[in-house]
């Protein structure tokens, strides 16, 4: 069907309608890849731009090869701010995503089940913040928490704060899952929410009629059903919060290790290209599976 | 599933929308503080709003903002379509796996890696870095969003009528721009907007790719960000919050009714052959 169609037109508008996104693709996402694997492997040299060269070339590709180095690998096992940025990426990450899906649950529930009228209206309301900055959503919430800010006056106002007290919520691990949760709470409502959306209200009347108390049909029916926008969910949260930057690095304290602000500091104020280079690759190493499992997902919704 | 709402739906769906827009509220609020201090009422004020407009380098890199926003939102419209078009119309091509996977993973890619990554390519290629380097690296990330959003109107297209344009001899450019473009237009514009605003958002990428003079109004935001809460910034964003929860109502404004029109004109269409 679709291949007749397309096969009817010259073959070579054919081929250009997939050869120019293509072509993008592979010179400006895949090949920085390999270029980072490279310089990950190779060795901080004095000239600008900081690391040894590397395209000279292919008849200069075997010598290059040869001096390649498992330096800066071997660095970030040394140094315990690496794994510990890694594993605390992984805890804040992992966590983050529960309290997204215990939060962002009982509201796309909550909008599935609304009148028809209104859905369009409140999925409105979930896109118009996701929309929104980043870096705007996450600068609101600095305005809160500070200990002079908005938080500490509306509880001393409502007299649970004495007059000298103020909250220490700022620069602390808390903040920066309030952050998260509060940035990423659209990427969690909309997969369930689809999911959600197309279930069948008649399945669970059919399992009321039976019998069959509302709390269990929820667990027998709605959860298992839910589950593609869940998993889905999940990961589209998961991924990106392992690389955070923005949150930890204006929410978080100088203690708050992840692993996207490690990297952001090596690049920026140590200027070390191939230990960023290696910082990276290990990442995106750890993230293969999840991006596959998402990918696979998302090709099913 | 459309039962009468519970309290307890009701109580989610509350304080759901209470938490999502509180925070922002009171930023786009304090914009009109009279007073330096961010947590102190003041009285009402549009002074910090001046302020803003006659800061030159807030005023600069907003202008840098703009182009490369509508620069790489419109490149990046044009080859997520195509990309979308490939997606769903090629099914047999040589490395088709790869094609999908490289339009899916920059959609949860951290972005310093994308940022990283495209730079070592820039310094790799020897181009210098700037505007230009913001643009491609903008483009890179969000013709990726714009083939999904294409892509989702596609597969529900109706490809009986390109067919019937081009069994009566219509060539395919033609049968593209006559019959293909104006029934997935909505989605091409949803596209491009979705692209200008993450392109106008973009913080991580933009400090990776950016060079002298290119100084985008996330960053400037960001450096400003780090020493401190200042009125001046709450009215910068409260522009851009402006600026796309507009876009966004009009947008979805404008596709609700291409809708309606898409579903008169497909009925015409049919009618017409019959």
């Amino acid at each position: 069907m679709a291949d007749q169609s397309a096969a009817r037109g010259p073959t070579w508008t054919k081929w250009l309608v997939v050869a120019v996104p293509y072509l993008w693709l592979l010179v400006f996402f895949l090949a920085p890849f390999v270029i980072i694997v490279k310089i990950s492997l190779s060795q901080t040299a004095i000239a600008m731009p900081p690391y040894a060269p590397v395209f000279d070339g292919l008849a200069t590709f075997w010598d290059n090869v040869r001096e390649l180095s498992l330096e800066n690998y071997v660095w970030l096992t040394d140094d315990p701010l690496y794994w510990r940025s890694y594993l605390s990426s992984l805890r804040i990450a992992s966590l983050s995503t529960l309290m997204l899906l215990l939060i962002g649950y009982p509201i796309a529930y909550a909008m599935a089940r609304a009148p028809k009228s209104i859905r369009p209206t409140l999925l409105m309301l979930v896109i118009l913040p996701f929309w929104t900055s980043f870096l705007i959503r996450v600068y609101a919430w600095i305005g809160i928490l500070k200990p002079e800010g908005l938080l500490t006056v509306a509880l001393q106002g409502l007299g649970v704060l004495g007059p000298d007290e103020q909250v220490r919520i700022m620069n602390t691990e808390t903040a920066v899952f309030i952050g998260i949760v509060y940035s990423y709470l659209p990427f969690m409502i909309l997969p369930l929410y689809s999911a959600l959306e197309k279930l069948d209200g008649t399945l669970l009347e059919a399992a009321s009629d039976l019998g069959c108390p509302p709390v269990e049909a929820f667990w027998v029916i709605t959860w298992p059903l839910s589950l593609p926008g869940v998993i889905a969910g999940c990961f589209l949260c998961f991924i990106p919060i392992m690389g955070e930057f923005v949150i930890p690095d204006l929410l978080g304290g100088s203690e708050t290790l992840m692993i996207g602000r490690t990297l952001w500091n090596e690049f920026f104020s140590n200027r070390d290209w191939p230990v960023s280079s290696a910082v990276a690759v290990v990442l995106l190493v750890i993230l293969v599976v999840p991006i596959m499992v998402f990918q696979n997902y998302q090709k099913k919704i | 599933m459309n039962r009468r709402l519970s309290w307890f739906n009701v109580t989610s769906l509350t304080l759901g929308f209470a938490f999502l827009y509180i925070p922002i509220l009171l930023l786009v609020i304090f914009s009109f503080n009279e007073s330096r201090l961010v947590t102190v009422w003041g009285g009402f004020s549009t002074k910090w709003y001046g302020e803003m407009i006659r800061n030159q380098a807030l005023m600069d890199a907003a202008w840098v903002t703009i182009r490369v926003a509508v620069l790489s939102a419109t490149i990046a419209t044009v080859l997520g379509t195509l990309a979308a078009i490939t997606m769903t119309r090629y099914v047999r091509f040589p490395g088709r796996m790869l094609f999908s996977g490289m339009i899916y993973a920059p959609l949860v890619m951290p972005e310093v890696i994308t940022g990283l990554s495209l730079l070592l390519l820039f310094v790799a290629m020897d181009f210098s870095r700037g505007f230009w380097t913001v643009t491609i690296a903008h483009v890179t990330l969000t013709m990726c969003f714009v083939a999904v959003v294409v892509q989702s109107r596609l597969v529900t297209f109706d490809e009986s009528l390109e067919e019937a344009a081009q069994d009566l001899g219509c060539p395919p450019a033609k049968t593209f721009f006559a019959i293909t473009l104006p029934l997935i237009l909505p989605a091409v514009v949803a596209g491009w907007m979705l692209a200008f605003t993450l392109s106008l958002d973009d913080l991580v990428i933009a400090s990776f790719n950016t060079g002298p003079g290119a100084t985008t109004l996330p960053i400037k935001i960001y450096s400003q960000v780090r020493l401190g809460v200042t009125p001046e910034i709450n009215a910068v964003c409260t522009v851009m919050i402006a600026v796309v929860a507009v876009g966004v109502i009009a947008a979805s404004l404008y596709t609700k009714r291409a809708q309606v029109e898409k579903e008169k004109a497909e009925r015409a269409a049919v009618l017409q052959a019959g």
